[in-house]
């Protein structure tokens, strides 16, 4: 796993794109605080961290796109796969190594609010576990950047892909509070939601008969949860919605609370997508 | 040693290995002979992990690729048809990295590292780029990091595919010199290649094995019988009664039939005594010979037959009977 670190760390610093990636996250971060702690007279920084996560609807696709997608159009996965080291291996040295590069910009973001102390009332701690939140957002984006860059050879495809993801989720919110709540539209807006999850199932397995059977089955269990109890269905897709965004969940934090479940919420996303990446790569070794 | 058996590769319904099995114990050259698509580079790409197969097994030094993979996986060094590299590494970074994650000590980086830029000739261009590299230096950088690790196998795919005739003569004699202290495997499409560089060779076509040999053997294996080739004036079906019973009758076919003029191949081990008889037939029966010639088929002219023939096979069972007989008469199992 240290090789694959190292190797990924040596593209990222050796080369241009981890000092740019840095620089354009810090640039962003100064027009943020200059804008609302210096010209809006804003004591909070957490409302600068708050806005500057619409950042990494561009940053993050750009930094995951290539961590796997360019191995497989080089070729150079049946490297990796040839070698005496696991999958698991591969996928958390090149997280890692993700996650390390957007450590160095987070870590001197952690100076902004000092300088602001000087001038103002700021308090350090809020501050301080919001930029913590801030991180762990973004490190949960990595990993769903970095499965989405395994599914294609086509980095901008990989960009593309994560891209609209976290639109969705980032306007996700924003997009239910325009959806009726009542148990009806709650209802369709979930069938709908499981044929695009069987459709992704089809895409990715080839298999037919697994996302129809899926598709049934979700059908079927939505149509009797909503015969049995059709209160439950009212403003369920909202609230599930809600529950899932990252997003939503880092907003928690800018409130001034540190909310440990987010935190729990946000290792349980990042688990997820490097399990699924995992996954992802051993199924072309039997593909 | 490699201990290949009864490996099967689907893609979808299609099968693109059918039950291949083979070992190979020595050091030595082992030459993996077939025409394209005939299954050589997924056979490889399951031998060294980088594929599963729908069924079979593969042992490393007797660790099973699937179930040990790390174990088995550190005594291949493999080099891909087309070679895995960062072209935005110098070819150093690169084997440096290699080395790093087969586990060689960080004491012995260097020599190992050293050792292998040696072998293969790529000491001067070490602090290149690699995307700045000719493919003959390329392909030089891929084989040298087969040997990061000292693997006991080293498995080339086509490894001169691609090259100028100079690339490849050097090419071969590095494959050679690394035969001396490595099992290698490495394939080809080409017979005259397979036949310069290998001691060994294993025949593979449509996914099934046809023969696994050795290269002195390789003549009687890719025997074949001397053919007469005859255009006779006259309908087909009378040349063909005619010439049964002259000769062999499972050994004639009509080849085409035009104008009145028939185009016949028949085989034989004694072609001047056939020649005659038939000569002898003809005139009886008053059936004018336009023209009769007697050919010994070229070695890939007999390969090209029997790779072909083979793909007339259904049923696996056979196939495979037939490439164990041909092994079983030239000289058992490799190694």
């Amino acid at each position: 796993m240290i090789q694959i670190l190292k190797k990924e760390l040596s593209f990222y610093f050796k080369g241009m794109f981890g000092w740019f990636f840095g620089a354009v996250l810090l640039a962003f971060a100064g027009v943020y605080t200059v804008i609302l702690n210096c010209s809006m007279g804003y004591a909070n920084y957490e409302y600068t961290v708050n806005n500057m996560s619409f950042m990494f609807l561009i940053i993050i696709p750009i930094l995951t796109m290539r961590s796997v997608s360019e191995e497989r159009k080089q070729r150079t996965d049946q490297l990796l796969y040839s070698l005496p080291v696991s999958m698991w291996d591969v996928v958390i040295g090149k997280y890692l190594a993700m996650l390390i590069t957007l450590l160095v910009p987070t870590l001197i973001m952690c100076i902004y609010p000092l300088f602001l102390m000087k001038y103002g009332t700021v308090s350090y701690t809020t501050a301080l576990y919001n930029i913590a939140a801030f991180y762990m957002l973004g490190a949960a984006l990595i990993a769903a950047g970095l499965f989405i860059s395994t599914l294609t050879e086509n980095q901008a495809i990989a960009a593309g892909g994560s891209f609209a993801l976290f639109l969705v989720t980032y306007f996700g919110k924003n997009l239910t509070d325009h959806i009726p709540g009542t148990a009806a539209a709650s209802l369709a807006a979930l069938i709908a939601a499981a044929v695009v999850i069987a459709a992704v199932l089809f895409i990715f397995t080839k298999n037919i008969y697994a996302a129809g059977i899926f598709i049934c089955v979700c059908v079927c269990v939505l149509e009797l949860l909503y015969r049995h109890s059709k209160k439950l269905f009212e403003g369920l897709f909202a609230s599930i919605i809600g529950n899932i965004s990252v997003f939503e969940r880092f907003y928690v934090f800018a409130r001034g609370v540190f909310d440990f479940k987010s935190i729990v919420y946000f290792l349980s996303v990042i688990i997820f997508f490097l399990y699924l990446s995992l996954q992802s790569l051993e199924k072309r070794r039997w593909s | 040693m490699i201990e290949v058996s009864e490996i099967y590769k689907y893609y979808n319904e299609d099968p693109a290995v059918r039950g291949i099995s083979f070992s190979i114990t020595e050091n030595g050259v082992y030459g993996f002979l077939g025409p394209n698509g005939a299954g050589k580079s997924t056979t490889m790409n399951i031998i060294t992990g980088c594929l599963a197969a729908s069924s079979g097994s593969v042992k490393i030094d007797g660790h099973d690729i699937f179930e040990e993979p790390e174990k088995a996986k550190a005594g291949i060094g493999y080099l891909p048809e087309q070679p895995p590299l960062y072209m935005d590494m110098t070819p150093y970074e690169y084997l440096k990295f290699v080395a790093e994650a087969r586990g060689v000590k960080k004491a012995e980086l260097k020599d190992k590292i050293s050792y292998a830029m040696d072998v293969t000739g790529i000491t001067p261009i070490k602090d290149r780029l690699i995307k700045n590299l000719s493919k003959g230096y390329k392909q030089r950088v891929g084989i040298a990091q087969t040997m990061l690790g000292n693997p006991g196998i080293i498995i080339l795919d086509e490894p001169t595919v691609g090259l100028d005739p100079k690339q490849i003569t050097e090419i071969r004699e590095l494959v050679r010199n690394l035969g001396k202290n490595h099992i290698v495997l490495f394939s080809s499409h080409i017979l005259s290649e397979v036949q310069t560089i290998s001691d060994h060779i294993i025949i593979i076509a449509r996914g099934q094995l046809i023969a696994d040999s050795r290269v002195h053997d390789l003549d009687s294996i890719l025997k074949k019988e001397p053919v007469i080739k005859l255009r006779l004036k006259g309908e087909g079906k009378l040349c063909m009664e005619m010439l049964s019973a002259a000769a062999d009758s499972e050994n004639i076919r009509i080849i085409s039939e035009e104008d009145g003029i028939s185009n016949i191949e028949i085989s034989t081990e004694t072609p001047e005594k056939t020649a005659e008889q038939l000569f002898f037939a003809c005139a009886d029966k008053r059936i004018p010979i336009i023209e009769m010639t007697a050919v010994k088929p070229t070695l890939e002219e007999a390969f090209l037959e029997l790779t072909e023939r083979r793909d007339t096979y259904t049923d696996d069972s056979s196939a495979q009977e037939n490439a164990i007989k041909l092994a079983a008469t030239n000289g058992g199992e490799a190694g």
